[in-house]
């Protein structure tokens, strides 16, 4: 168990990521990033600065244009249908939701369950329940995701990102275009997750969550990067954030320090 | 430690998922690991949106490369279903054996109306054409034969086809790619679920099922709305005598032929349909544009099939 347990849950070693769209372009180069398990990271960076691409990459959905990319110790190069056990060990919730728009919520959030585990909707329909509930969308079971607001439906994605109880969770954005109290309940059940919940057996799950605005994300725990100029650069935690001279850093703080000024 | 979801615990299920993923790497396990990649034909982008060329020549020479692309991609999406059919029918069957009936009702039970409707009027259109034609050259027994030819061999699957293809297959894009402009198809890829299985599959088998079931219910009507207006009309023709004149003509391989010809068209056609839907990426703007196209095509594969049973009837 110790053994596993010093095996970084997700490990580029030199990984140049290609665009999703066209693999021919790179859009970072050289990243060398280890993901302990259990670590909290936020992976900041402008539009296009390919935040969504080294998300998909690290859940081993995209391979990289060089380097490798390792998920609890297996190089996601050759994953294939044999290794997808190995790859729904991680989650992964979109920015703005990707929801199936013709299945109710609970339907979408069923779905990975009744697919990977062939249960009948009323096999699964008790662990859909239980995360109804625990993310307060038992209102909205039966209604299709067209009819729900935009941050309900980024609820809904997390629900079904953890539907399969993964051991990584990657988030991309998970807090754009939502309103004051939405982000806040994000940050403290991210925070649950991240020291173990206990509806995933109080073990607590490795996060990496993208931004384009450091501010909301302070917190001691975690631990930052930044994507800028196609270079993947290592912050740290948040005292090393704050004391950061790389511009890139202070244009992702600047609308605080103004506010602080 | 690792809490891994458990698959297939079946004594040889690991060899035989190991012996079809080998197979898989036939048709895109390269391109599947690649995600919203899977079944991209960037050059036929690339011969679209090109300028016009200057000359009649080089515009023939680019129609011909798009014609020959597009074929690649068809054929090759093609085998990619065939082989999730082969390789996955046993796979997640409470997601999919819903989604197939409920594929079946869409391509077929909610036709029924619409065909009987068609029925009627093709009986009453090929009868009342042929028995004044008949009627001229004394053949009036041959109104059996005629019609088997006409309605079972010609018309009705090709007419059924193409309005499946228009009612259901024109759906089908706009569906598809609407899902694949706004992320569906990586959202399925991330929860590990094959596009292919959940999307495509579905909708090829209840087309097929679908096609063929409103082709016998078609035929069926037909000759039996034929024979009405033949009476209408006014033909001396017993009932015994026509159907006896149908019995006749009929021989096994129309019934073979028929089977495979409408599952063939229901196979392309969806394949067609969702190639376009699903195999590009697509900008919610394209998909309308790309609608049109697939049901050009969709019937252009119809004709080629039915050209192709043509011949087979005449060697046969």
């Amino acid at each position: 168990m110790s053994e596993n347990q010093n095996i970084p849950a997700i490990e580029m070693c030199g990984v140049n990521v290609a665009a999703m769209r066209d693999a021919s372009f790179t859009v970072v180069e050289d990243v060398n990033w280890p993901v302990a398990a259990g670590g909290f990271w936020v992976v900041a960076g402008q539009e296009h600065s390919g935040k969504s691409d080294l998300l998909m990459l690290a859940a081993g959905l995209m391979p990289p244009a060089s380097g490798s990319c390792k998920l609890f110790g297996n190089d996601t190069k050759n994953f294939g249908e044999v290794e997808l056990a190995e790859r729904l060990r991680v989650g992964f919730v979109f920015q703005g939701g990707h929801l199936f728009n013709r299945l109710t919520i609970a339907e979408n959030i069923a779905l990975p369950l009744q697919y990977q585990k062939d249960f009948t909707a009323a096999e699964a329909a008790r662990e859909v329940q239980a995360l109804l509930e625990l993310l307060e969308l038992a209102p909205l079971a039966d209604v299709t995701p067209a009819n729900v607001a935009a941050n309900w439906r980024q609820r809904a994605a997390l629900a079904r990102a953890l539907i399969l109880k993964p051991e990584v969770l990657l988030l991309d954005n998970p807090l754009a275009g939502l309103g004051a109290r939405h982000s806040q309940w994000w940050l403290r059940f991210l925070d649950q997750l991240s020291r173990g919940h206990e509806q995933f057996a109080g073990k607590p799950m490795t996060l990496v969550a993208t931004a384009d605005d450091l501010r909301p994300w302070q917190n001691a725990r975690r631990n930052f990067a930044l994507l800028s100029d196609k270079k993947f650069i290592l912050l740290g935690t948040w005292s090393e954030v704050e004391a950061a001279s790389d511009p890139a850093v202070k244009e992702l703080l600047a609308i605080q320090l103004e506010t602080t000024i | 430690m690792h809490s891994v979801p458990e698959f297939d615990t079946e004594p040889g299920g690991r060899e035989r998922k190991i012996f079809f993923s080998r197979m898989s790497l036939c048709y895109a396990a390269v391109v599947r690991g690649k995600l919203a990649k899977t079944f991209e034909f960037a050059d036929t982008q690339i011969f679209r949106r090109a300028a016009l060329p200057k000359s009649y020549t080089d515009l023939l020479g680019r129609k011909l490369f798009l014609f020959l692309l597009t074929v690649q991609g068809l054929g090759a999406f093609a085998l990619i279903t065939l082989g999730v059919i082969l390789s996955k029918s046993s796979v997640a069957k409470n997601v999919i054996r819903p989604r197939i009936r409920q594929e079946i009702v869409r391509a077929g039970v909610a036709l029924l109306p619409m065909f009987a409707f068609v029925a009627l009027a093709l009986g009453f259109l090929v009868v009342g054409q042929t028995v004044s034609a008949l009627a001229k050259v004394g053949a009036i027994n041959y109104l059996g034969s005629t019609m088997v030819i006409v309605v079972v061999r010609e018309l009705g699957p090709l007419l059924s086809a193409v309005l499946v293809l228009a009612r259901v297959g024109t759906a089908h894009v706009i569906e598809l790619g609407t899902a694949r402009a706004l992320g569906e198809v990586e959202a399925l890829e991330v929860l590990g679920i094959d596009p292919v299985h959940y999307l495509i599959v579905p909708r090829v088998i209840g087309m097929a099922l679908g096609i063929f079931s409103l082709t016998v219910y078609l035929i069926i009507g037909a000759l039996g709305s034929g024979y009405l207006f033949a009476f209408l009309q006014d033909v001396p023709l017993t009932p015994g005598d026509y159907f006896k004149q149908l019995v006749e003509s009929l021989g096994w391989l129309d019934f073979a032929l028929l089977a495979l010809k409408t599952v063939g068209f229901g196979f392309f056609i969806a394949i067609v349909t969702c190639y376009h839907g699903l195999a590009q990426p697509l900008r919610l703007e394209d998909v309308s544009r790309v609608a049109v196209r697939a049901v050009t095509q969709g019937v252009i594969v119809c004709v080629l099939i039915d050209a192709l049973f043509i011949v087979l009837y005449l060697v046969a």
